[in-house]
């Protein structure tokens, strides 16, 4: 927080709150066992942050991934996206939400099968109703930009994993999203190119794209700014990644 | 509801999954093509075989005169009972529910027939105008039989419309040309046809019974009596019969219990039993098309269902994405719509084509198979059946899979 009142007035500090999460609870009944996963989380994320956020198994790293992508809901607490409350939508809003603020990046690249390159990453524009011609111009434009145009027409099982991942990013984007989520990006990489990843994770960031990346990869987190520990449903720790203090070390020797 | 992209989008999904897109498809059209052929087969073996009874009208009741076998009243069995125009007078009066009556008058003889130098042997029936409903015998060509031709005894003939080929070579009208007749010129007024394979029924000449008493010496002597009666159910029909059969004992003087001194003809009985038996083909072939249909239907079922799971991952994403539930489910049901409606039209129209061709090459004659028509309304109405229960069958599980969250159909690998 110390970093925040740094910044000139109150009305500046509350627009740069991107995400902002206040006792936070969560929990999973599964017949008659009640998980509680979240207890009680307290966070806040600027805009244009690029966040890692860290921990074993079980930690409730995927859970609150979650619930910031409005994929679930919670149970206590409050989570504000851009300064709106999200809670009690409809599945209407939480899909226009998710449509116009969120982008997702998974895991295992969550493709859809039958779509080429190109029409995958233009699908989030077929929700918000952009025509065919226009948001097929658009996505061969991003996928220009990880580098993939030539593959625009290929398949997702003629990709490799890394361009499959790139095709996954560029879809995120296209909505021109406020927060990127990324569910362990490089989880099903090889190290070179989850390095890859991470290179274009931070381009996009210095655009001014807020990004959250769930991982547990010691070395796929100290490539981005903010690392947030979870353990048992609660934040334990949060560092300034050492890289970013370096910089900004860097910066004020200059 | 009508979007050009959304459209686009579900006629990539169809393409790109053609396998499961045939499977959809094949079991609607081939639920609706056999319901077709069954149905048109069921219909053309009621037609073909309905064709090899007389075209006569289906409540007609005939007497014949015979010979009495018991004893009656001092009088020694072995009596023949000779019916008179009185007793076709005392019908018509006494049968309340009369439709249609008409007596016959044997001529004795040959029966061989002229015209100018063309010869035939035909059967000569002399009868009342009623004739024409009893027998089912409708002029194609001038008229009837008339009752000013009863009255005043004209010399008219009514001819079978194969009388008309065989004796008017041609093409020439018979329409007021002579015919003779034992020698007597008779003056043809119609040619009638019947809708019959039986060639007999079309190879009659017919002649006032009046007409004919007096020019053959028939005096009042009647041979038989055709006549047929307002709805009657079996039972009622056969009461009537015992009711003839009493009437004609007590003015003959017979004894009603006599079985042979007159003969009744009732086709209403023998129509009876053949409706049965068509009644128990029909009931058969719905019970068979109705199981087709109900096939068709899990078949369908059970496709959208598989389909709406395997696409449990993909809705997943596309909820990621941004996509509404309700864009979800009404992209799954038009694409399910889409496939059925499609598949339920070629299912159509293969089986009518085939059913065209099949009529199309059994042989006119045929006396199994005839006139394969098909109720388009029973098969459209099956069609919409099939869309529907397709549509509902993909409707409960995309709309579950559309409520799911998009982290449990993302989690499943």
């Amino acid at each position: 927080m110390y970093r925040l009142f740094r910044n000139n007035s109150l009305y500046s500090i509350i627009n740069l709150f991107m995400i902002e999460l206040k006792g936070l609870h969560k929990s999973y009944i599964t017949g008659n066992n009640k998980l509680h996963v979240l207890k009680g989380l307290d966070l806040i994320i600027e805009q244009g942050e690029l966040v890692s956020v860290m921990g074993s198994s079980g930690s409730g790293k995927s859970t609150l991934l979650n619930v910031l992508g409005i994929l679930d809901s919670y149970d206590e607490g409050y989570y504000k996206l851009n300064n709106t409350l999200m809670s009690n939508l409809t599945e209407k809003k939480a899909a226009h939400y998710r449509n116009n603020m969120i982008g997702f990046v998974f895991q295992s690249f969550n493709l859809i099968s039958f779509k080429n390159a190109m029409e995958n990453v233009a699908l989030p524009l077929y929700y918000q109703g952009v025509s065919r011609k226009k948001r097929n111009q658009i996505a061969l434009e991003y996928l220009d930009r990880m580098g993939l145009k030539e593959w625009a027409d290929h398949m997702p099982n003629e990709l490799s994993g890394g361009q499959m991942q790139r095709v996954a990013i560029a879809r995120s984007m296209i909505s021109k999203p406020k927060v990127i989520l990324a569910d362990e990006p490089t989880g099903a990489l090889d190290s070179t190119t989850s390095l890859e990843v991470m290179d274009l994770f931070r381009e996009i960031n210095s655009s001014g794209i807020t990004i959250i990346i769930v991982t547990h990869e010691k070395d796929i987190s100290e490539k981005t700014d903010r690392i947030i520990y979870l353990k048992d449903g609660i934040i334990e720790s949060e560092f300034i990644s050492p890289r970013k203090v370096s910089e900004t070390v860097g910066a004020y020797r200059n | 509801m009508f979007d050009i992209d959304k459209w686009q989008e579900i006629f990539s999904t169809i393409q790109k999954n053609k396998l499961r897109t045939f499977l959809t498809g094949f079991s609607v059209a081939w639920g609706i093509f056999m319901l077709i052929v069954l149905l048109g087969s069921g219909k053309g073996l009621e037609n073909g075989i309905h064709s090899n009874f007389d075209a006569d009208a289906a409540n007609s009741i005939w007497i014949f005169p015979g010979q009495t076998s018991i004893p009656y009243k001092g009088i020694q069995p072995g009596k023949y009972v000779r019916f008179t125009n009185e007793d076709y007078e005392r019908l018509k009066r006494e049968i309340k529910n009369l439709e249609r009556i008409s007596s016959r008058y044997d001529i004795r003889g040959n029966d061989l027939i002229s015209y100018k130098n063309e010869y035939g042997s035909f059967g000569i029936n002399t009868i009342h105008p009623d004739m024409e409903f009893i027998e089912n015998s409708f002029p194609i060509k001038g008229r009837f039989i008339n009752n000013i031709d009863i009255e005043k005894s004209r010399k008219v003939a009514v001819i079978g419309d194969l009388v008309d080929e065989a004796l008017f070579k041609n093409g020439k009208s018979p329409i007021g040309e002579y015919i003779k007749i034992k020698g007597i010129p008779f003056k043809v007024v119609g040619v009638y046809s019947e809708n019959s394979n039986n060639d007999g029924e079309r190879r009659r000449v017919y002649i006032p019974i009046s007409t004919a008493q007096m020019i053959f010496d028939g005096g009042n002597r009647v041979n038989n009596i055709a006549l047929s009666v307002k709805d009657m159910t079996l039972d009622e029909s056969k009461q009537f019969e015992e009711k003839l059969k009493a009437s004609f004992a007590a003015n003959h003087n017979f004894d009603k219990e006599d079985d042979r001194a007159i003969f009744i003809r009732n086709n209403q009985e023998n129509i009876k039993e053949f409706q049965n038996a068509f009644q128990g083909i029909r009931l058969f072939i719905w019970v068979i098309g109705i199981g087709t249909i109900i096939a068709g239907i899990v078949g369908v079922s059970n496709i959208m269902i598989i389909v709406v799971k395997e696409r449990t991952k993909e809705i997943g994403i596309r909820k990621a994405i941004g996509a509404t539930p309700w864009s979800i489910v009404s992209s799954i049901l038009q694409e399910s719509i889409l496939i059925t409606s499609f598949a339920g039209y070629i299912g159509l129209v293969l089986g009518v084509a085939l059913m065209e061709i099949i009529a199309k090459n059994v042989p006119a004659d045929s006396m199994m198979f005839k006139n394969p028509e098909i109720d388009m309304s029973v098969a459209i109405s099956a069609t919409i059946l099939l869309i529907i229960s397709g549509t509902f069958a993909g409707y409960i599980p995309a709309r579950r899979a559309a409520k799911i969250k998009p982290v449990v159909a993302l989690r499943d690998e």
